[in-house]
């Protein structure tokens, strides 16, 4: 049984400048539990697929089921299922730490108590404890982005969306934040469908990977199959397989950088 | 679960105005200003009208203190939803008319008690008016924010800019202030202005509140302006609900 499956969903964005065709029509399922890789360059079409299976954007075609739940159908299923940390964030600068962890618990339907403890929970998961009566303005980039991540996991979603989540963590924050999603797969079997464009993170941390471009999904498979597919040898980079896959390698000659 | 959430957003945003307290004076100091500067040249003037020029006068300004006000509330959720805290809380399953209502009460409660603010001056500068029709006046206020504060969250959720937004709603607010007759009655104007002030519905509602602060309630300038204050905060919630409902941009 698939927890998230999509057929040939697409969005079309209207602009003044005509339809921007930013996702044609993605197919793909995820198995319960799996931590699924979801690559692509950028303008790929990432960020808007994901904005789609959170209910934040309407499809204009295809269909998809998220834990269980018709995104058409029953939004709100998918709402109280999933958690979503978005590329940019979502916090309030004027608010403090403390305060937006427990609205959000609130949001979640968790009570008073329950969410001031759940605050507290995820202060310590993501090392922000220190940090809970600054307001969020006052946050570094990388404390911001785990307070980020710590408003998602509020309600220990089944499936977790996480966008480019590690972009501006220090290293050691990023291990923290891998060794944080393997424990909520193992611990609560959640699944998480991440994107990122770190390769060594997509490469260590997801069973299976997904690479989009241009509105569609081009590949699919562990990252050793790709390897072996695309990169010629199981012991290739991921980095050089993802440039075989995406067309998009450094030395092509009609995109030679010009002079800087 | 409505009640809970719009309990929750209206005590998010509460608590954001109460950390910015002078702003919350600052939308006072408009009317101030006409009541102090303004109001003392109609004391002797004919307005034809019951009672004194200060109970013409106020009531217009506690409408245009709800109607500039409220007309720019949208602004706030512009710069939300760039900083992505709109979409935080689209994906939660909070209520959707929470997200607007929580929004529109708290408002209303901050017109309100401007409009508390301006009275007491007014009162101080020799206004006289019955209690129970200054509270009437203060029940039009709300219904008044409460709607337009509907309608310019629901465009602030369509536009992208400040930039968009600020000149279009210039564009609505000068015009409606000027022909509903919120400085002078308009039953001074001559009758083509009289006549089109009608198509306004603010018009309405000072009308109303002009009688409540002359103790007389029992009036058709009453009747049409409770009738068109409900209909078009009834209206307005619908199409604000509507919008935070699909709001996919
Ligand atoms: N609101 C919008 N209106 C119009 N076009 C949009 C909008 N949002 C995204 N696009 C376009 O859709 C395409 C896909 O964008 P998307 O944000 O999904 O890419 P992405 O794969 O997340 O890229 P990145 O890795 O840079 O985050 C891009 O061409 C982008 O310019
Ligand atoms: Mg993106």
């Amino acid at each position: 049984m698939a927890i998230i499956s999509t057929a040939g969903l697409a969005h079309t964005f209207r602009t003044k400048r005509g339809p921007v065709e930013a996702v044609r029509g993605i197919d793909l399922t995820v198995r319960p539990g799996e931590i699924l890789g979801f690559l692509g360059p950028n303008g790929a079409g990432k960020t808007t697929t994901l904005r789609m299976l959170t209910t934040l954007l309407p499809p204009t075609g295809g269909a998809a089921t998220v834990a269980g739940c018709d995104l058409a159908t029953d939004p709100g299923g998918v709402r109280r299922a999933t958690g979503y940390v978005a590329q940019s964030g979502g916090v309030d600068p004027q608010v403090t730490v403390r305060e937006e962890l427990v609205t959000q618990g609130r949001l979640y339907r968790l009570t008073k108590t329950q969410a001031v403890e759940r605050a507290q929970e995820l202060a310590r998961d993501l090392d922000l404890a220190e940090l809970l009566d600054r307001r969020t303005a006052a946050l570094s980039g990388g404390q911001r982005r785990r307070l980020d991540i710590a408003m998602g996991l509020t309600h220990r979603p089944q499936v977790l969306f996480l966008d480019e989540p590690t972009t501006g963590l220090d290293p050691g924050s990023r291990a923290d934040l891998w060794d944080l999603v393997r424990r909520l797969r193992d611990e609560y079997g959640t699944t998480v469908f991440l994107t990122t464009h770190y390769l060594d993170e997509a490469d260590a941390l997801a069973d299976r990977l997904v690479i989009v471009d241009k509105g569609v999904v081009v590949t699919e498979g562990t990252p050793g199959a790709l390897k072996l597919e695309y990169g010629g040898s199981i012991d290739a980079t991921l980095q050089d397989t993802f440039l075989a896959i995406t067309g998009r390698g450094p030395a092509s000659a009609d995109s030679a950088p010009v002079a800087v | 679960m409505l009640l809970h959430d719009t309990a929750l957003i209206f005590g998010r945003y509460a608590r954001q105005t109460l950390r910015s307290r002078f702003a919350m004076l600052f939308g006072v100091l408009m009317p101030l200003l006409y009541l102090l500067f303004f109001g003392p040249l109609l004391t002797d003037l004919p307005l034809g009208s019951p009672g004194n020029s200060w109970q013409v006068l106020v009531p217009g300004l506690l409408l245009q203190l709800g109607l500039f006000g409220a007309a720019f509330a949208g602004f706030t959720i512009i710069i939300e939803k760039n900083q992505g805290i709109v979409e935080r809380m689209r994906v939660t399953p909070v209520s959707r008319l929470a997200l607007l209502l929580g929004r529109v009460l708290r408002d209303a409660a901050v017109f309100v008690f401007q409009a508390v603010l301006l009275v007491l001056a007014a009162l101080a500068m020799g206004l006289r008016a019955p209690v129970t029709g200054i509270l009437i006046g203060f029940a039009f206020v709300a219904l008044l924010t409460l709607s337009l504060a509907s309608l310019s969250y629901a465009l602030a959720m369509k536009v992208r800019t400040p930039q968009e937004f600020g000149p279009a709603i210039n564009a609505m607010t000068m015009p409606s202030m000027l022909l509903s007759g919120l400085m002078l009655p308009m039953t001074l104007a001559p009758g083509w202005l009289n006549v089109l002030s009608h198509f306004m519905p603010f018009r309405y509602l000072v009308d109303a509140v002009r009688d409540a602060y002359v103790g007389s309630y029992a009036t058709a300038h009453m009747l049409y302006g409770v009738l068109v204050a409900l209909g078009f905060s009834a209206l307005s919630v619908t199409v604000g609900t509507r919008v935070f409902r699909k709001a996919g941009a």
